[in-house]
């Protein structure tokens, strides 16, 4: 089985998230990048799905440019085979997914594996857009993934439950949660990552269709009011009255 | 020019946050002077699309087809493009529910249409842009977003938008667009939903808990405490990790983003990964033990306590409150 695993280059969880540039850029001074944690989920199930290698070959992609090898690196020390770097900085979701949707074009995969969404820009776009491109099936948010032989039994989340279902390959899923235990890379990992292929490849001409153009933090919320441990019936009439919450 | 809003079902009826697209779109068809016409698919009775006039869509296309009964994103998809190409639609709204979001790149892609996933605001048209508000990095900021294509595909974060009500006529009409074999690629073999639980993305009122609480089986208060307020409930990430709730009830940077009236906060430190997750909700009540806890500094109000002393209490009250009112 060949799959493609496509991961995002993302500021840590922990980021204080701020802006330059009169809020139009996001500020990347100090701030330490991850791989995105659901695209460490898909990947973590692709190196479970091959088998150390016995049962097919796992490649990472990534749109971005030189500054998220040391990411890449991360997912080769993870378990993936190789690497493909798209030399472009990603503009939106529509440009990334056309640049993976061409290099997944000439290159016959099984399987394509997305995170859910990118915890920067959150847009859940990219797995159902590969999937058109693709012209093949799409699971944008799964739970659970199975493969066997020719078939994939993906488990999906529903509004209030779920829902099980199954395509034939290949298929792009985007994993969340529960698709697989994160692997956290050993030594060996990291040490085989030096050695193996990371390609560039350039871009494609594509035109984005849209773009951050400016930011606001949220509005703080004025300060707590803190209400006695004793005196629930308060804060029952603070969420009506005040609040009108209930 | 018009406003193409999907319409989503669950086993035939409506929901509020199919209440909430219909009402969305029909403001931007306003704003447009355009009319705004929403796409129904699968078996959904002409009483229950009819409700729609009362958000302002005056025109329903129904498309019903014996192989449309369960979800296939592809068929679907091209479903709601070939309407929208059908109605001359610029403006393409769904909710950015499960199936929304699935869904949406996908209509986006067939009609290079630029997409802005969960949006929280009305855009405001521009002579040669489109700008709407959404959030990003995890909810820690507001990002505005311009869209550049002539057609755009919008998605609708539930709970961000009042529902208004606005009376018109709406039509109802039959539509059977052509759709090939081959977007038939999945098959669902099970459906499994908890009828008696309110699903958490649409929840107005969220009751969640953390590792505070010591232990699955001390989870009756809390969905006792769900119960009165008919709420729904939620949990921290190290809750659904050690399998004392079920990972769907996760909620965070790396589970589900909800932004209910009312989140109540039980046992639950306030880690920077856990607020992203809520800080869009309307009002924070958190109640720990530990007054040096992070989450007290973007609640609005706090209890200092022991949750196995204040959740009873609370839920008493809160009984009292209900049947006075
Ligand atoms: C990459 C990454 C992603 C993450 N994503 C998420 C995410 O999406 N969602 C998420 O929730 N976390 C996430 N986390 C984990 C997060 O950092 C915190 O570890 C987690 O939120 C803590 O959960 P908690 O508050 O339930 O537990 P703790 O931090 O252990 O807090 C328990 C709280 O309960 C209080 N308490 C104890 N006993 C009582 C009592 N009797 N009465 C009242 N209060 C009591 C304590 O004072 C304490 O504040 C992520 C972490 C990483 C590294
Ligand atoms: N620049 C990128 N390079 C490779 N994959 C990406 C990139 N951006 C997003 N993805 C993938 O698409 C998924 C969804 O991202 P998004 O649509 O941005 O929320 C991510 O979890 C990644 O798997």
């Amino acid at each position: 089985m060949k799959i493609l695993v496509c991961i995002s280059n993302v500021p840590d969880t922990t980021s204080k998230i701020t802006f330059t540039n009169n809020n139009s850029e996001f500020n990347n001074t100090g701030i330490q990048y991850i791989i995105n944690p659901y695209d460490e989920i898909a990947l973590s199930k692709a190196v479970d799905l091959v088998n150390g290698g016995a049962d097919g070959t796992v490649t990472v992609i990534n749109v971005g440019d030189v500054s998220t090898e040391p990411t890449i690196r991360k997912a080769l020390a993870i378990g993936a085979d190789q690497a493909i770097r798209v030399n472009a900085t990603p503009k939106d979701a529509w440009f990334v997914a056309n640049q993976i949707a061409e290099y997944a074009k000439s290159n016959d995969f099984d399987l394509i594996l997305t995170g859910r969404e990118s915890i920067d820009y959150n847009g859940a776009q990219v797995p159902a857009m590969l999937g058109e491109l693709l012209s093949i099936p799409s699971v944008s948010i799964a739970k659970k993934l199975t493969i066997e032989g020719n078939e994939a039994t993906i488990e999906r989340e529903i509004e209030g439950g779920k829902e099980v279902l199954t395509a034939n390959l290949p298929v792009v899923v985007g994993t969340a949660e529960g698709v697989a235990e994160p692997k956290i890379p050993n030594m060996r990992g990291i040490m085989g990552a030096r050695s193996k292929p990371l390609e560039i490849v350039e871009p494609i001409a594509v035109a984005a269709l849209t773009s951050f153009s400016h930011y606001e933090t949220p509005a703080i919320r004025s300060n707590v009011k803190l209400i006695e441990e004793s005196n629930v019936n308060e804060l029952v009439n603070l969420l009506h009255t005040e609040a009108k919450v209930i | 020019m018009s406003v193409l809003v999907y319409i989503e079902n669950t086993e035939g009826l409506l929901k509020k946050s199919a209440f909430e697209v219909a009402s969305y779109a029909s403001q931007i068809a306003n704003l447009q002077q355009t009319q705004a016409v929403a796409i129904s698919i699968g078996d959904v009775a002409d009483t229950e699309l009819q409700k729609l006039e009362n958000y302002g869509i005056s025109k329903v296309l129904t498309v019903t087809n014996d192989n449309l009964k369960s979800f296939i994103n592809q068929a679907y998809a091209s479903i709601i493009a070939a309407g929208a190409q059908k109605e001359g639609a610029d403006i393409v709204v769904l909710s950015n529910s499960f199936s929304g979001k699935g869904l949406a790149p996908r209509i986006a892609t067939k009609l290079e249409a630029g997409l802005v996933s969960g949006a929280i605001s009305i855009p405001t048209f521009n002579a040669d842009s489109t700008e709407v508000k959404r959030t990003a990095f995890s909810s820690k900021a507001i990002a505005t977003v311009t869209i550049t294509s002539p057609i755009k595909v919008i998605t609708l974060s539930p709970n961000a938008f009042e529902v208004e009500e606005h009376k018109v006529s709406a039509q109802i009409e039959n539509f059977v667009p052509e759709i090939a074999t081959t977007d038939f690629n999945t098959i669902v073999k099970e459906i499994v939903r908890a009828t008696d639980k309110i699903s958490l993305p649409e929840a107005e009122i969220v009751v969640s808990a953390g590792r505070g609480l010591k232990g699955p089986e001390n989870w009756g208060m809390i969905e006792e405490l769900a119960d009165v307020l008919g709420a729904a409930t939620a949990c921290s990430k190290p809750v659904s990790d050690a399998g004392w709730r079920p990972h769907a009830e996760h909620v965070g940077q790396t589970g589900i983003v909800v932004s209910p009236n009312l989140y109540i906060a039980i046992g639950i430190s306030g880690a920077i990964q856990h607020l992203a997750g809520v800080s869009s909700s309307k009002t924070i009540v958190v109640i720990n033990k530990d007054p040096e806890a992070p989450f007290f500094k973007v609640a609005d109000y706090g209890i200092v306590g022991d949750a196995f002393v204040v959740v009873p209490q609370l839920i008493a009250a809160l009984k009292t409150y209900k049947g006075n009112s």
